[in-house]
This record gives C-alpha cells, structure tokens and sequence, in this order.
C-alpha cells in the first residue's frame, strides 16, 4: 500500500493555513462563548423560575440539537430572509467566519454553563454563609467567592469541553472555511487521495489535542494545587 | 409550508433513529471490549485500548466519518483485489454509517464503562471467583449487571452525542433527516423552514430519549438510596 | 434482547456486508442536485435530463441501471474503488480526469457562464474579477479553472459541496459571481424566485483544457467493455430519436453542440 505523501508534502502549506484558521476559530468561540455562559450559569442557579427557566430552555434547545443544524440555520437560514440582508447586522452575518464563530460560540456558551452552573451549586455553604456574616453584597459574593472558587472547580470538566471545541471547529469546513479538514477536503478532491488527506487532518488535530492537554495539565498545576495528591 | 417535502424529512427521521439504535449496538459491542482491554491486567491490552481512546477522542467526527468512508472503502477493495477477489464488495453507505457512528462511540462509550466498572465493589469480583466462577462468568453475571446502574447518566450522554452526530453522515450522502432537509432546502430556496423543522424533530427525539433513559435510571436504581444534599 | 439475539443481529450485519452486485448491472452514480440535469422531486424520485439519458442509455443496452446519488467531489473515488462502475452526472471529458478515468463519448456539450448582479459586464474574467469573491463547486472544472486561472489572477475563490450553496451565497451577497454550466445556472437560479435581478454574464467559458469535449460518462479506467457499449448507446439512441426526444423534455436548444 504506497501512499502518495509527495503531493500532501506539496500541500503543506494548505494545511497550516488551515490550521491557523482553526485556531483562530477555536479561540474567539471560546472566548466569546465563556463570556455568554457565566451570566446563564448564574440565572440557571437561580431559586426563581422566572430567571432559572429562560436560562434552562436555552440551553435545553441548544444542547438538544445537532450543531450542524444550527450552523446551518445561522449561515444559510438567515441569509435567506431580506430583512436580515437590509440589516445593520449583515455586514457580519455575510462573512462565514462570523458565522461559524457565532454558532461555536453559542454552541458552548449553553454546555459550559451547565458547567458552571453544576460548579456553582457543589460551592461549600459554608463559604456563603462566611461571605454573607461578612456583609458582602450579593454583588461581592460572586464576584470574590462564588466565580473564582466555581472557575476552578470546573477546570477539569471545561477542559474537555475546550478539547470536544477543537473537534467541533471541523464543521466550519462545511459552511467554505478553509480550516484544518477544509484543507483535506480540497485536497482530497483535487488530486483523488482522500486516504492520506483525511490522515493528515486527523494527525494535526491530534497534535493540537495533544499540546491543548498539556496546556490544561499546566493550568491545573497552577490553580488547583491545592487538590494535588500531597508529593510527601 | 413544507411545499411537500414533509413525507421525505420523516423518512430520514426514521434512518436517523434506525441508524442511531443500530450503530448504538455495534458501540455497546466495541465499549465493553475496550473497557475490558482497559482494565484488563495484561499491559498491552490495556495500551491498545488507551490508543482506540485517545485517537477517537483526538480527532473530529466529520474527519473520521470522511476517512473511514472514502479512505476505508478504498482499503477494503485494495485488499480484496490483492488477495484476488475481482468482484466489488458493495458496503452501502447505511452500513459504513453504522460501522463509522459505532467505531467512534465504542471509545466513548469504553471510557463510561470503564468508569461504571471501577464504581463496583472490588468485594462483588472477589466473592465471584471465590464461588469458583470463570473469569468469563464473573465479567456477564455479576460485573456488567451491576455496572448498568453507575453507566446509565454517562450513557445518556453518549447516547444524546450519538444521535446529534449523525446528522454529520448525511456529508457521506446517506440519506438521514439532515440530508432530506438539505435537499428540500436546496430545491425550494428557503433553509430556514427545513433546517429549523429538522432542529425540532431532533428536539424531540432528544427529549424522548431523556424520558426513557430516566425511566431507566430509576428501574436500575431500584433499592439504592440516592445521597441527600 | 439477550446475547444469542445480539450475535444474531452482528452476525446479520456482517453477512450483508459482503452482498455482491449482479454480474449484469450498471450501477450509476449521479448528483441528483443540478437542474435540470439531475435534480429531486418533492416525493424524493430522481429526475432530469442525465437521469432520463442513463435509463435511455441502460434500456439500449439492455441492462439493469442501479442508481447510486452521492456528492459530485466524491464521484471519481467512489468509481475507483468499485462503489459505481460510471458517473453520469454532467462531469465533463477533461485532460485532468482522464488521467484517472476513461471516459464514453460525450453526450452534451455546454459552456460555463458567470453569474452576476445584472448590470455587471466581464470582458476579461481575469481583470475584471481581480479581487472579487467567486464562487464554485469543489471538484468540478469550473473549480479547477478557478483554481488555475483566476486564483493565480487574485481572483478570491470560495469551494462548495454542492452548486446550491453557492447560488444560496451568491443571492445572499456573499459571492460577487458563480461560474458554473450556463444551462444549470440558469435553470436552478437566474429563472428562479431567488435570482431576481441577476444575469449570466461575460465570455462563454470554453477553454478545452479544462472544459474538454462536453460531458461523458466516466468509467475506471481500463475499463474498455462499458466504454465501448456506453458509446454505442450514445449513438444508437441520438440515431433513433430517442435522444432528441429527452432532450425536448427539458432544452428548447440543441445542447449535444457540434
């Protein structure tokens, strides 16, 4: 089985390309998407209906789908309708990379503030009750206690869902984006080697997979010392 | 409002549930092996299976799916040839489906079980071999009934990720729920109708699927007192 | 269901992965997403100008058609690794491709043509859409001219699986133009709801070395018995009518060429 390497070599390029792509898609999804989650995680701890349920049904809906439907819904189903075009928010919505970020974005926003939201409820009470005897406003208490202590103890969980992002910015290659599988894609139909194209999109991502993991086990070390295994 | 193509979309819906119980299946089959690989006391079992993990968990779904499809196909009738067998094998794109979907979700699906397997008792595997049973026995009459109970809310997990990701097969041209909704959202113009009808079809086979999986949480649980917060 | 039950069920699935095609059928691949050439009913049938020339084709040759729909990019290597014996799905007889496969005699033959917001004139595709956004469908010729000619004229080209996806971004205003077959352009988009107020525009785009001699019918290459049937049949049914006779279904034009 002589696999042609010589024109993926050729297409190295390509790839890195789209691997910068990738992770420039990765990152402002995150980021965007941590930032949606932190509000949404502290509605959906909430003890009223009225501020738990929307929270709840957001991310009910988003979680319930597939994210290629609702990829497709924010860059083909939009565009559809001449009202959107007319908008001030077109500009936006009309480049693919806007797109995709905002579904990724909107994607994780609802998981991670489940995330959080589980963190915020396993907080020890009587941190609270420390906060509260101190007089913190609720305002303080999040801010100091709640957010800092809750971001920590979700490092772990959140760092597989950074991982399964990784895995889901592939999907960007579906809406023209020439990402890491964008660049596979195009080569495998160009030159018919979909065997070592795809294999080489899947040994990048595995590379990135690989550093990202080290990176978390870095920042673990660093904010959750003090659940390290005692070294003596 | 569908123009029609109502009747399609819900013979996809019906693949896609075909294609997730079935693939489902062959992922239940593919977990318990790598859990007992995991486990297992002989090292490069236990590598072999870290190794399925680690590369399914490593890369996206779509590049598997396109490279289990084009490049597996591909290597199937290469080896068919050099062994001499001129005729084509047909694999129909249900199947590849099926063997991509259950490939992929045998490595999650081990990672839960494995999980479900180290919450028994070390005591219950012990008493098992004290009563003379076979390893084989010990594994299918006292571990994996018992390993249900702790597997099912990973399960669900897994389960509810399954059927949201077939929707990735109708890239290969299968013609699940997703492919129908493309087809009719390319031939009328209007996207938005199909791909929001097909956001509440997976809804709905979500929420079917959290009832009968709590349903199932509570049976397993039966005798067992959850923790008072 | 218990364990007997489910080594059933496996043992099931293995054994319909080895089901074998019959010795004396065709099976055709074909996009069944490019009007009027091959397209879909709402009741989910193929239809279409390739669809009804295949099953001309199949009952000249007194042959069983199997039809297989995949994507357009994933013709060639399904054909290569026995999945369909040919492809006929307005795929163009090409230098590129015959590098890869053999192909019958041509059975139409049509330009490629821009689309545009009308009001646009091209004179020269390579000025003229300098730093503009075209839009093609990934694997086609009209994909690998962009590629060649009009990427390296800093053209900005953008790849979709299918041909609708660009239309969709092009009515959108996320493309400046599409190229692609002018018959199909016009069919599924400029005579459409969607294409209100665009135009196919510009030069016809005929360069042999990437749009060849029409479209054939693409078989493995070697592959020397279907070519020589397929082709017969070609001429067998342009000689008896039949041919004109599809074609009437769908063009007011002659779209065989010369």
């Amino acid at each position: 089985m002589i696999l042609d390497y010589n024109l993926i070599w050729e297409n190295l390029p390509l790839y890195l390309n789209g691997a910068l792509v990738t992770l420039k898609v990765l990152l402002i999804s995150l980021a965007i998407g941590l930032v949606l989650a932190i509000p949404i995680a502290l509605m959906r701890v909430s003890r009223s209906p009225l501020v738990n349920f929307p929270a709840w049904l957001y991310t009910y809906v988003i979680r319930g789908t597939p994210m290629l439907v609702q990829l497709f819904l924010i860059y083909y189903g939009l565009a559809q309708f001449e009202a959107v075009r007319q908008s001030a928010l077109w500009p936006y919505l009309s480049s693919a990379t806007f797109c995709a970020c905002l579904a990724f974005a909107i994607n994780t926003s609802a998981y991670s503030a489940e995330l959080l939201a589980g963190s915020l409820k396993a907080t020890a009470h009587g941190e609270i009750e420390a906060a509260r005897a101190m007089g913190m406003s609720r305002l303080t208490l999040y801010r100091r206690i709640l957010l800092p202590s809750a971001l920590r103890r979700a490092l772990p969980q959140y760092s597989n869902e950074v991982l399964m992002m990784l895995q889901t910015t592939s999907l960007a290659s579906i809406v023209t984006l020439v990402d890491i599988t964008g660049a596979a894609r195009t080569v495998s139909s160009r030159f018919y080697l979909p065997f070592e194209a795809f294999i080489t999109a899947g040994l990048i991502y595995l590379a990135l997979t690989f550093i990202l993991v080290r990176l978390f086990k870095l920042a673990e070390r660093r904010w959750l010392a003090y659940l390290a295994p005692r070294k003596h | 409002m569908l123009h029609g193509y109502g009747s399609s979309i819900l013979d996809g819906a019906w693949l896609t549930i075909n294609l997730a119980l079935t693939s489902m299946t062959m992922a239940i089959a593919l977990g318990l092996i790598g859990a007992a690989f995991r486990l297992s006391p002989f090292k490069w079992l236990a590598v072999l299976g870290e190794g399925y993990t680690t590369l399914i968990r490593g890369i996206p779904d779509l590049v598997l799916i396109l490279l289990i499809f084009y490049g597996g196909q591909d290597l199937v009738n290469r080896l068919a040839l050099a062994l001499g067998y001129t005729r084509y094998i047909d694999i129909n794109p249900f199947i590849a489906g099926v063997c991509t979907m259950g490939f992929i979700f045998g490595a999650y699906l081990s990672e839960t079980f494995r999980g479900a397997f180290m919450a028994i008792p070390k005591g219950q595997g012990e008493a098992g071999a004290a009563y003379g049973m076979s390893g084989l026995q010990v594994f299918w009459r006292i571990l994996v009934p018992q390993m249900i109970r702790f597997a099912i809310p990973g399960f669900t997990n897994n389960w509810l990720v399954l059927t949201k990701s077939t929707a990735l097969i109708s890239v290969i041209g299968l013609q699940d729920m997703m492919f129908k909704a493309k087809n009719a959202a390319d031939a009328t113009h209007e996207p938005f109708t199909f791909f929001l009808t097909a956001a509440a079809l997976y809804l709905m086979l979500t929420s079917v699927s959290l009832l009968v999986l709590r349903y199932l949480e509570k049976h397993y649980s039966v005798g067992v007192k959850a923790a008072e917060l | 269901m218990n364990k007997t039950e489910l080594l059933g069920a496996l043992a099931l699935c293995a054994a319909s992965l080895l089901a074998h095609a019959d010795e004396d059928s065709l099976r055709i691949g074909i996009e069944a997403a490019y009007p009027p050439f091959s397209f879909k009913t709402p009741e989910g049938n193929v239809s279409g100008f390739d669809y009804d020339i295949g099953n001309a084709l199949c009952e000249e040759m007194k042959v069983k058609c199997e039809w297989v729909i995949q994507e357009f990019d994933g013709m060639i290597p399904s054909l290569k690794v026995r999945k369909i014996d040919a492809v006929l799905s307005s795929m163009s007889i090409t230098d590129d491709r015959m590098k890869s496969v053999d192909f019958s005699k041509k059975y139409y033959h049509t330009p490629g043509k821009f689309a545009m917001k009308s009001g646009n004139v091209i004179n020269d595709p390579l000025v003229d859409l300098k730093g503009r956004k075209v839009g093609v469908q990934r694997s086609s010729t009209y994909d690998r001219f962009a590629t060649e000619q009009l990427e390296k004229a800093g053209v900005s080209i953008v790849r979709y699986s299918s041909q609708n996806e660009a239309f969709l971004d092009l009515a959108a205003g996320r493309l400046d133009a599409t190229l692609a077959d002018i018959v199909n352009t016009d069919e599924s988009f400029i005579k459409t709801p969607l294409g209100k107020g665009f135009a196919l525009v510009g030069p016809d785009i005929n360069d042999p070395k990437y749009f060849g001699r029409g479209a054939g019918i693409a078989v493995r290459k070697g592959d020397s018995a279907n070519v020589a049937r397929l082709s017969a049949a070609i001429d067998a049914i342009r000689s008896n009518g039949k041919y004109q006779q599809v074609m009437a279904r769908y063009f007011a034009f002659d779209i065989y060429g010369e």
